[in-house]
């Protein structure tokens, strides 16, 4: 069936089986591969886009057709041109990764996050953050690399 | 791994929604979060030739508060819950307390409470905290809507009183007087992971001060999640103590019946329900001001 997703600000029309997932949906489709696939069965976290502004959801665990007419936000849309968001350069910064396989989806989690809460504590941070699987990091430079987005994004505002 | 091919039909009423599940009856299933389905239809262990999507029907999006009920909707999100304003009322701390644990908190951005009650997996959260809360579901059938009282609704594993072509509507979790509180203790091995062992507890104190309504469940003891019907009869008309608690306790351990796995043997498994049982009747006693 047809579906129109609008993916960081740009309208896709495709034609898809309704059993397509929307992680393979961006990847495949779209041919935006920043989101990732790990565990592809909604444990780990890699997979995580932001809908319609609001919500971090895990894409492998949602089909296409669900997201037809509603907007989509993934790490691409993420950098403004040349600059990094505030949560790019704090991962930058902070040593926030080291093989990146999980980065994009702690991102996204991440922006959802300091939508709904802009000063959120360690905890807050951890317990948001609880969804998405690190094998690398040990969470402290994820943890700080929010952090310092947080205090950044405070400022510009 | 893919789910295997399906027909998708977007309903936008309940009417149109209800149409749909009874032309196709057992082929068809629901789609609210999907966060249980949709992993079940990836390992092919579902593989319904319909799927529902009932997400468009706005007036499924409920979560709300009267003198009578919270009334949750078949598409209300478990986050939704985390973020109510009367989120802070102790009566709802039951309520509260699941919506903070179940699954992951990405995961708790689609998935709903009615899907939970539907799936009716083992080792749910909602199953045992509706149990305890004495919750109703409201299902659509033939005949119209009806109201099913939670311990009918829980037929067994993944199965429930939702016929062929009947939805889920909503759920009521009845509002209790105002000494209500309740708490939910799990234990979990990691964040996501399925329940050890769970328990859900609500009370009323009356004005004496001794309780005057009691509800006791456990998941992952059985199943699916069950009712400790003896705790409930050891704690009504009590005034709260150490030894009632842990006599509710001990009816708890009795009445779990888990399977052995790698999270923990049969033994510990029946242990951990009645230490639960306690730890929560301690913290919802706790939360009405009184010390047990």
């Amino acid at each position: 069936m047809k579906v129109n997703v609008t993916v960081n600000g740009v309208p896709y029309e495709r034609e898809v089986e309704p059993r397509t997932l929307l992680a393979y949906f961006l990847r495949e489709d779209c041919g935006l591969t920043g989101t990732h696939v790990g565990c592809d069965t909604s444990s780990c976290g890699c997979c995580v886009v932001v809908l319609d502004s609001e919500r971090a959801v895990k894409s492998c665990s949602m089909f296409a057709v669900q997201a037809d007419g509603h907007q989509v936000q993934t790490v691409e849309g993420l950098a403004n041109g040349g600059t990094l968001h505030p949560l790019q350069q704090g991962f930058w910064d902070q040593h926030g990764l080291q093989c990146g396989y999980c980065t994009p989806g702690m991102l996204m989690t991440s922006v959802a996050l300091l939508k709904r809460n802009p000063n959120p504590s360690e905890s807050d941070i951890r317990e948001g953050l609880a969804g998405n699987l690190c094998r690398c990091t040990g969470y402290q430079n994820i943890v700080k690399a929010v952090q310092q987005a947080s205090a950044a994004m405070g400022v510009q505002a | 791994m893919i789910p295997a091919a399906f027909n998708y039909l977007r309903a936008h009423t309940s009417d149109e929604a209800f149409a749909h599940l009874q032309q196709y009856g057992a082929e068809a299933r629901v789609l609210a979060g999907g966060q249980s389905l949709i992993p079940a239809m990836r390992f092919r262990l579902a593989r319904p030739a319909v799927l529902v999507d009932i997400n468009a029907i706005r007036d499924l999006n409920v979560l709300r508060v009267n003198d009578h009920a919270l009334t949750v909707g078949a598409i209300a999100r478990d986050s939704d819950i985390e973020r109510a304003p009367w989120i802070n009322d102790t009566r709802w701390t039951l309520i509260r307390d699941v919506s903070r644990v179940v699954a992951d908190p990405v995961v708790r951005q689609l998935g709903t409470v009615v899907g939970s009650l539907c799936h009716n997996d083992p080792a749910g959260d909602w199953t045992a905290a509706a149990l305890a809360a004495r919750a109703e579901v409201a299902v659509r059938g033939k005949d119209g809507v009806r109201h099913v009282p939670i311990d009918e609704f829980l037929v067994g594993s993944f199965t429930t009183a939702v016929g062929e072509g009947e939805m889920a509507l909503g759920v009521h979790f009845p509002a209790a007087g105002d000494r209500t509180a309740g708490a939910y203790h799990k234990v979990e091995r990691k964040v996501g992971d399925f329940a050890t062992a769970a328990a859900a507890v609500q009370v009323s104190l009356g004005a004496d001060g001794t309780i005057r309504e009691a509800g006791v469940a456990l998941s992952a003891a059985g199943p699916c999640a069950v009712r400790v019907k003896e705790a409930e009869e050891i704690l009504k008309g009590q005034r709260p103590s150490a030894e009632v608690i842990r006599a509710a306790g001990d009816a708890a351990s009795r009445r779990s019946e888990p399977q052995g796995d790698l999270r923990g043997s049969v033994e510990y498994k029946k242990n951990l329900a009645g230490v639960l049982v306690v730890r929560a009747l301690r913290q919802a006693l706790s939360r009405l001001g009184v010390q047990a």
